[in-house]
């Protein structure tokens, strides 16, 4: 129990170290100071999770974390300046894709009705987090072609899609024993990512990256119900909220709206005729 | 009733999140988005109680999620820091 309050304690430092940080993300003078004290917070509340009384052999989250910290830190360190921002979005899908990761194995080890709820949410935000994502790395990368990309009949393919989601999502809480609806949600999340960002054009992938950004948030923050986390929820938390506003602020900066963005794929399209 | 409790917390931290942020400069959007996303990889902590448990499924899964959360993690603020330092330099 004294265990348990330690950890507590420090994932509470943690939380006000996040708050901070963020906040003198914002401004430009404190922005680096910021950008540490989350760092900071982060390494304290890593740290006092390995007290963890589940945890019961190291090995595996030793290798784990150090070949993770390679991987990034040599991408982080490496890359050009001028494709920082897709890089970014590779980040982001990949936490989306490690949340997800999370809720598979919270639902199969307790499938309580709340648990799979709750993990389901969290597969569901992760992966349309993770294949979002990578599309939008593709186009920032010019992999794939900027230019919005529309097939006829779209709008009604992407509502049937939802249908088939939010039956497999109720399937998979149902009958979370049933592996066969959890794969298919797997399935289905990840073309639903593909298909809300492939219509929307390459200038306008700084917001949905953001926009992603918040959703990777709300993902960690799904996660943290499932295991009874309180960091996570907070962490998650402040970041889909504070994310959501600052894709808002990136939209209003662009001179678009949010709303436009979001359902390029739901709209018959416009063409402009300047 | 842990439920509720969660979610008491949930609500809270969703407000400080909508309160966090007013004003941002431009310059500051790239940077403070990578800053956030870089938090989002606290679900590190909930992938490090899985990876170290002893059923092999969840050991499994658990280290795939370590690992990837890991990348999110260093690479997102390793990345901003890169950012804002050539900032300060202009």
């Amino acid at each position: 129990m004294n265990q348990q309050l330690l950890i507590n304690f420090v994932y509470v430092l943690a939380a006000t170290l996040f708050i901070f940080g963020l906040k003198q993300l914002s401004h430009p003078s404190s922005a680096r100071r910021g950008n540490l004290l989350s760092a900071l917070g982060m390494l304290l509340a890593i740290v006092i999770t390995l007290l963890d009384k589940s945890i019961v052999s190291f090995e595996w989250i030793a290798i784990s974390m150090v070949c993770g910290a390679l991987v990034g830190g040599f991408a982080a360190r490496k890359v050009a300046m001028t494709s920082m921002p897709e890089l970014v979005s590779l980040f982001n899908g990949i936490g989306g894709l490690a949340s997800s990761a999370i809720a598979i194995v919270a639902l199969l080890a307790n499938p309580s009705p709340f648990v799979a709820a709750v993990s389901v949410l969290a597969l569901l935000i992760g992966n349309v987090t993770f294949s979002g994502s990578l599309v939008a790395w593709a186009k920032l990368s010019e992999k794939i072609s900027g230019r919005p990309l529309l097939f006829s009949g779209q709008k009604y393919a992407n509502a049937l899609l939802i249908v088939m989601m939010l039956a497999a999502a109720v399937a998979t809480v149902v009958y979370p024993l049933q592996p066969q609806w959890l794969w298919a949600l797997v399935a289905l999340s990840l073309l639903m990512g593909i298909l809300v960002v492939l219509p929307i054009g390459g200038a306008d992938m700084p917001v949905v990256i953001s926009l992603l950004n918040s959703y990777s948030g709300l993902a960690a923050c799904a996660a943290g119900f499932a295991l009874e986390n309180n960091l996570l929820i907070v962490a998650g938390a402040l970041v889909g909220a504070s994310g959501i506003i600052l894709t808002n602020i990136m939209c209003k900066a662009m001179n678009r709206s949010l709303s436009h963005v979001l359902l390029s794929g739901f709209q018959d399209v416009v063409k402009s005729t300047l | 009733m842990t439920a509720i409790y969660l979610l008491f917390i949930l609500i809270l931290s969703v407000f400080v999140g909508f309160e966090l942020i007013r004003k941002v400069p431009a310059t500051l959007h790239t940077p403070l988005m990578s800053g956030a996303n870089a938090i989002s990889g606290i679900s590190l902590l909930g992938a490090l109680a899985l990876a170290g448990s002893n059923n092999d499924l969840s050991a499994l899964f658990g280290s795939l999620a370590v690992f990837l959360a890991t990348i999110n993690v260093v690479g997102g603020y390793v990345v901003t820091d890169r950012m804002l330092s050539m900032f300060k330099k202009k």
